[in-house]
């Protein structure tokens, strides 16, 4: 495969595993006795149809985005941080904290050290993973689940503890000044929970792209990322690289924890089930082939269909798990691209015949 | 209650709450021994639960759902197979894609068999009751102490604690075992051996899907009684840690399942051992916190089977 075609793949491949899924997904609700062409126009209404459900739906692509670069970030160092979701958590307690406290800055400052203490309980939750891997050789699958489990208690225990009235299930709230929402905005969207947060989210992404492609530290990550051995040859501390990089992947989740507490929800709840953005996470890393851009565009195409599913129930009647499935199956066919890669080659015959003529 | 009976009855309710994680790991354990990571208990496990309560449902009788969820199993772990062996895609982006897919898959099923209900209808109330029964087996069940921890018991533990017997007799005493570890070590010497890696490959991973599935199965048909979204909730990772810090090795596996069973079972029993003023919150973190300990301390190195992740193409190097 030359340069050229391998260009046209990357940009092809996710479009095909799309479609497909999307195509798939429609077979499944004929197949169950609904009508998809209903069902998808109905979603598409539900995430666009009016400046509230628009607010929403940005609302809902923002952790998507963070968590999405968490996994990315570690794939792209070799390791995979099935963890987001722990990290995730443990960023929105510590800006609950700063948020609920630190009453004593200012406005802006406040909220900037709300997400700070975010970013740096996940880089911590991250770091441990990476230090577990790096100084004692625990797989970080292993650890990152512990961990998530782990966080998970921990949070609400200290919620539970610390900033629960009595009687209630959900925290108190965050001071004003730490809010990430700005009202001309929240008013422009009807009053949707969408925050300033988005912007950092896509700062994030921007970071992401300079730090791992534009400096000898994102150099060395990627080094140790492509072959752990050749790196150490080279006199990388690879060791070292690995907590780096579980740290900042940590980051961004623990930025999207805070994100949804600053700037969503003003409050943390008691949760009887992780959240579930770790997980998702995931699949967004995926659909975005782990790269800054990518990930973003997938984490776009995840919020969609997650928040327009609920549209598909009142719309279509179909259930929303459906989004679920065709989720799924996007990410199945991007895996396994060689299921698809001779559509692609048919695209390029056609279109070499089309040149040809 | 006296100290020996809470001792018992911490053993009885600690195999009741492991049984499924053994059958998880177990099943994580054959694909990932023939050099196919599976990240996708989780979602196997999910069909599995999903499965069992519908067929049994339907069927009346809780061993045809269970039957039926094995092969539903196999079934749904036959993609991960075509990915990973035939298209050689990243194993570990195939198996969340699955998981995705048993969640999706079992809930939008159960909403369009039971009439948009989320949950399938408890196989425990209603006239007769379809779960699997507990059994008591006789003289032994008997025995002070060791017979209620023991033997009298959830059928579906002795069917475990049999098939880890078996894979661990099939994986390391028979010629077919040594091919599914020599598949999952050294792939191109296996093949040059005559070893059809990719037939291998395919048979480990679909059996991996069964077992994990029986597992799923187990949830809804001895503790949980119905199919939801919170019926398997994250037990597939424990299992998948399971399999890890069990090293791999059948015994270990379960053993490792039969840890992370205890602390359902010390949850339980926390006001017989006057500790009931614990918050839960703590007590449900300490066994999660106590293997990140013990990993870190003492287990070190992880030693998963070479190949594992690795595609396997015919002739390469």
């Amino acid at each position: 495969m030359n340069a050229k075609e391998r260009n046209t793949d990357v940009f092809f491949l996710p479009l095909i595993a799309i479609v497909l899924g999307l195509a798939l997904g429609a077979v499944i609700m004929l197949l169950g006795g609904y009508d998809p062409i209903a069902a998808y126009r109905a979603l598409l209404n539900k995430a666009f149809g009016s400046m509230y459900n628009f607010g929403e739906t940005i609302r809902q692509i923002t952790p998507l985005i963070l968590t999405g670069l968490a996994v990315a970030f570690a794939f792209r160092t070799g390791l995979f941080n099935i963890g987001a979701e722990g990290q995730f958590l443990v960023g929105s307690l510590a800006s609950l904290y700063v948020g609920v406290e630190w009453t004593f800055l200012p406005t802006v400052l406040h909220a900037a050290a709300a997400v700070a203490a975010g970013a740096l309980a996940g880089a911590f939750w991250g770091a441990l993973v990476g230090y577990a891997k790096a100084k004692r050789g625990v797989h970080e699958v292993i650890t990152s689940i512990m961990l998530n489990w782990i966080a998970l208690f921990f949070v609400n225990y200290m919620v539970k503890t610390f900033f629960l009235p009595a009687g209630q299930q959900r925290s108190v709230a965050v001071a004003e000044t730490s809010y990430l929402n700005i009202p001309f905005v929240t008013e422009l969207f009807s009053n949707a929970r969408l925050s300033f947060g988005f912007v950092i989210a896509l700062l994030c992404a921007v970071f992401f792209h300079y730090y791992l492609f534009r400096t000898k530290g994102g150099f060395e990550l990627r080094a140790v990322g492509f072959n752990r051995h050749a790196a150490q040859y080279a006199g990388m501390n690879v060791n070292g690289g690995i907590v780096r990089a579980m740290a900042i992947s940590g980051a961004f989740a623990g930025i999207a924890g805070a994100v949804e507490v600053l700037g969503v929800f003003h409050y943390q709840s008691v949760l009887t089930v992780s959240p579930g953005y770790g997980f998702q996470g995931i699949a967004v890393a995926m659909i975005g082939g782990t790269a800054a851009f990518g990930t973003v565009l997938g984490a776009v195409l995840m919020g969609i269909l997650t928040f327009g599913a609920a549209g598909m129930k009142f719309g279509a009647n179909v259930p929303p798990e459906l989004v679920n499935i065709v989720i799924a199956l996007i990410i199945f066919f991007l895996a396994a691209s060689g299921i698809i890669k001779p559509v692609t080659r048919w695209f390029r015959a056609r279109k070499q015949r089309k040149e040809a003529a | 209650m006296s100290g020996w009976d809470i001792g018992s009855d911490l053993i009885h309710i600690t195999l009741v709450y492991a049984t499924a994680l053994m059958f998880g790991a177990l099943g994580g354990l054959w694909s990932e021994r023939s050099g196919v990571v599976n990240i996708a208990i989780e979602g196997m496990m999910t069909i599995g639960a999903f499965t069992g309560a519908v067929v049994t449902y339907f069927a009346g009788s809780p061993w045809i759902g269970f039957i039926a969820a094995a092969v539903a199993g196999a079934i749904f772990a036959l993609p991960h197979a075509v990915a990973s062996v035939t298209y050689k895609a990243d194993q570990t982006i195939s198996g969340v894609a699955l998981n995705f897919l048993a969640v999706g898959l079992g809930l939008y099923l159960t909403k369009l068999i039971f009439d948009g209900q989320g949950q399938s209808p408890n196989l425990a109330s209603g006239g007769t009751s379809l779960m699997i029964a507990k059994v008591q087996i006789p003289f032994l069940s008997d025995i002070p102490f060791f017979g209620h921890a023991f033997f009298e018991a959830y059928p579906t533990t002795y069917i475990v604690l049999a098939l880890m017997l078996v894979t661990w007799y099939i994986l390391f005493k028979t010629p077919w075992g040594l091919r599914i570890r020599a598949v999952g070590e050294h792939p191109k010497a296996a093949d040059t051996a005559g070893v059809n890696v990719y037939l291998v490959r395919y048979m480990a991973v679909l059996t991996s899907g069964a077992f994990a599935a029986m597992g799923g199965a187990t949830l809804a048909l001895t503790t949980t009684a119905s199919f939801s979204h919170s019926t398997v909730a994250g037990q597939g990772y424990i299992a998948l840690a399971a399999l890890i810090f069990g090293k791999w090795h059948p015994i270990g596996a379960v053993a490792a399942a039969a840890f992370f069973g205890v602390v359902t079972a010390v949850k339980f029993l926390l006001p017989y051992i006057g500790l009931g003023h614990v918050p839960l919150d703590i007590i449900s973190m300490l066994p999660y916190a106590l293997t990140l300990i013990v990993l870190v301390s003492f287990i070190g190195r992880a030693t998963a089977p070479l190949a594992s992740g690795v595609p396997y193409e015919k002739g390469s190097r």
